[in-house]
């Protein structure tokens, strides 16, 4: 008998084989997303999924539900866009850390501080993978990098402490071999309202592991984990990442605040009265 | 399909043309702005910032250019009519998700309130230097369609257009306006609700499962879904095949581009808009859009007086180009004079139409102001020979 892929249902089957390397964790990351979608309770016509460029950007390829590829670094923008045009709509964006935080840094700390109701998946792979592995704003103190031959030197972004500082009602840190907790994590946000963020660190076998000599991926991987300590409720200051060093992981923000169109719609209510026309999406 | 009376403001207003085109863009179901503060563009959102929670719909001031010109994509994927509106310096950071746009075949409305350039130039002060930028300044193939409106009645009329076309041909539609006709105020007239056409989004009849997102219609057009409705269709900026799936192939690329290209220049006959005056017998033809054909009046005037037969033709349309009106007319007249406040833009694709057949003037003006009359009349002086 065929067995079937228990994620299916909600793969593109027709788009397999991907293009993740093997022991990649992207893909272990996709199906703790796929995970938590088919457990919860969510209409899935009614979500969608907006990647950006890069390996992490080829997630919305192959979940089989409303999915946007969009430019580099813009995946929340487009999101932003969609979500308050249709607030009936649940919408994830699935994106790597170069096309987020770096060439998206700023459409990250600005949805983050209007705290628009969607739900971030930022891989982590601590460098430009799809290009050849250059140095990224995630790239640990001294990792090497094709832009960093030397070893990198740039101190890095701590994501959490970001996410958290610029306003997001929801962080969390797993590794992407957290299965367990990161699909925990991810069915959580899902019934979050507001601006959640999940760092999922990921081995990047064949670029990053390779050329600082850290062994094959899943070696890499099950590194990453094991060395991982769990710390919920940590100060997110706290939680930076250093060069192959323990990785604090957990949950360490969980608030509720006014989403944008939750404030807008107060606001508006108060000041303009019976003028207000509320707006809840067409069709 | 008719105007959905909550946005329209009938009556008969004193606007400039920034607010003009708000109120074109809410008559036409526009329902979603995003946006970036930018001289001599801002009055736009402004009024629309202002108008939108009183008719139910959103705004959203982005925090750049970038954004904004994503944001309206997303928007236009859940359904609603959307728009950016900026000037110069935006439209250049736009230029990538104009492309997206192209690619995607997403309906939405980009305005370009021109001002004097290069980089951040003359923010306060015209110029219609931005034409070619409209025309090819994202990378990649493809075709656009963009028009010139040169009154604040026309700043109206035609944002309904640019959506309306934007409906039809499943792309982005570029409203190019100048800082003149921007903030120049003068009467504008809207019609009751039921007066004004809009064109409603061509959703696809067929079941998921059986719609191919990037099949197209007999007008090469496809038909389009939106976000939420149980199709769980995928796009991509990248090539793909009709279902919307990559395909890094030169035959899949031949095929999208080759469409994409085709689907404006099949069609150009039914969106090409210009108007003529006095072209029968013309000796000298003004060729101008914008702003500027209202300048060019007095000269065209001036130069009749002294007994030069002279036509003209405005064009309404910009892009795509009337190529084969002026090829005709080049069999006809001696020369065309085209003023633009530019160092030449559209002046070569009247050359390049013309072929040599008539001789091709340029009016040149690096904007700041409008062209004197007297430059352009001494310009078909010259032309008359």
């Amino acid at each position: 008998m065929k067995k079937e892929h228990p994620g299916a249902p909600l793969l593109r089957m027709d788009r397999i084989p991907h293009i993740w390397c093997p022991t990649c964790g992207i893909g272990t990351t996709l199906n703790c997303l796929i995970s938590a979608l088919s457990a919860s309770k969510l209409d899935l016509d009614k979500v969608s999924v907006v990647s950006g460029i890069g390996c992490t950007g080829r997630g919305a390829g192959y979940i089989k539900l409303d999915s946007f590829h969009v430019t580099h670094g813009r995946a929340i923008p487009f999101a932003t866009g969609l979500k308050l045009a249709n607030p009936k709509l649940k919408v994830i964006v699935f994106s790597g850390d170069g096309d987020i935080i770096a060439i998206g840094g700023n459409h990250f700390i600005h949805a983050a501080r209007r705290n628009i109701d969607i739900v971030v998946i930022c891989v982590n792979n601590f460098n430009y993978a799809m290009t050849g592995g250059q140095v990224g704003p995630t790239t640990p103190l001294t990792a090497n990098a094709t832009t960093m031959p030397f070893g990198n030197y740039e101190k890095p972004f701590n994501l959490p402490y970001l996410a958290e500082s610029s306003g997001a009602v929801y962080v969390t840190r797993w590794t992407a071999l957290h299965i367990r907790r990161l699909t925990g994590a991810i069915s959580e946000t899902l019934n979050k309202k507001g601006f959640s963020f999940i760092e999922v660190i990921s081995p990047c076998s064949t670029i990053y592991a390779r050329r600082n000599k850290l062994g094959d991926g899943l070696s890499l991987m099950k590194f990453y984990h094991d060395n991982s300590e769990i710390k919920h409720g940590a100060n997110t200051r706290d939680v930076n990442i250093e060069f192959q060093k323990k990785i604090v992981v957990g949950k360490f923000v969980d608030i509720e605040k006014p989403t944008f169109l939750e404030a807008r719609d107060e606001h508006y209510r108060r000041v303009l009265g019976e003028k207000y026309q509320p707006y809840g999406g067409i069709g | 399909m008719k105007a959905d009376p909550k946005g329209v403001l009938t009556g008969s207003h004193y606007l400039d043309g920034d607010h003009a085109c708000c109120e074109g863009a809410l008559a036409a179901g526009c329902r979603f702005v995003a946006g970036y503060p930018i001289t001599p563009s801002t009055e736009v959102v402004e009024r629309f910032s202002a108008r939108i929670p009183r008719v139910g719909g959103i705004f959203i001031q982005m925090e750049d250019e970038l954004s904004s010109s994503i944001a309206i994509l997303g928007a236009s994927w859940a359904g609603v009519k959307s728009m950016t509106v900026t000037s110069g310096p935006g439209f250049s950071l736009m230029m990538e998700h104009i492309g997206l746009a192209v690619m995607l075949e997403t309906p939405c409305v980009y305005v370009d309130v021109q001002r004097g350039g290069p980089s951040t130039g003359l923010p306060t002060l015209p110029s219609q230097a931005d034409m070619m930028q409209a025309r090819w300044g994202s990378h990649g193939d493809y075709e656009v369609i963009a028009i010139s409106p040169s009154s604040p009645q026309e700043c109206f009329d035609m944002t309904i257009d640019a959506f309306n076309l934007s409906e039809q041909y499943r792309t982005p539609v570029f409203l190019m306006m100048d800082e003149c006709v921007g903030h120049m105020t003068e009467k504008v007239v809207i019609p009751p609700a039921d007066k004004i056409e809009v064109t409603p989004r061509r959703y696809t009849k067929l079941p998921p499962g059986k719609y191919l997102p990037y099949k197209p219609d007999r007008d090469l057009v496809p038909p389009i879904v939106k976000a939420g409705d149980g199709y769980r269709f995928h796009v991509t900026g990248l090539t793909h095949n009709e279902k919307g799936y990559p395909v890094m192939s030169a035959d899949c690329q031949e095929t999208l581009v080759h469409r994409l290209v085709d689907k404006i220049r099949v069609n150009a006959k039914k969106i090409i808009r210009y108007e003529e005056e006095k072209i029968n017998g013309a000796d000298v033809i003004v060729v101008s859009y914008g702003i500027t054909a209202r300048v060019a009046q007095q000269a065209i005037e001036l130069a009749r007086k002294d007994g030069v037969k002279v036509g003209s033709l405005r064009l309404v349309v910009v892009w795509p180009f009337p190529e084969k009106r002026i090829r005709e007319l080049a069999g006809k007249t001696k020369a065309f004079v085209v003023p633009e406040m530019n160092y030449g833009q559209i002046v070569f694709e009247v050359e390049r139409c013309a072929a040599g057949r008539a001789a091709t003037f340029l009016v040149p003006h690096g904007g700041g102001t409008t062209h004197n009359p007297e430059d352009i009349y001494k310009k078909i002086m010259e032309a008359a020979g």
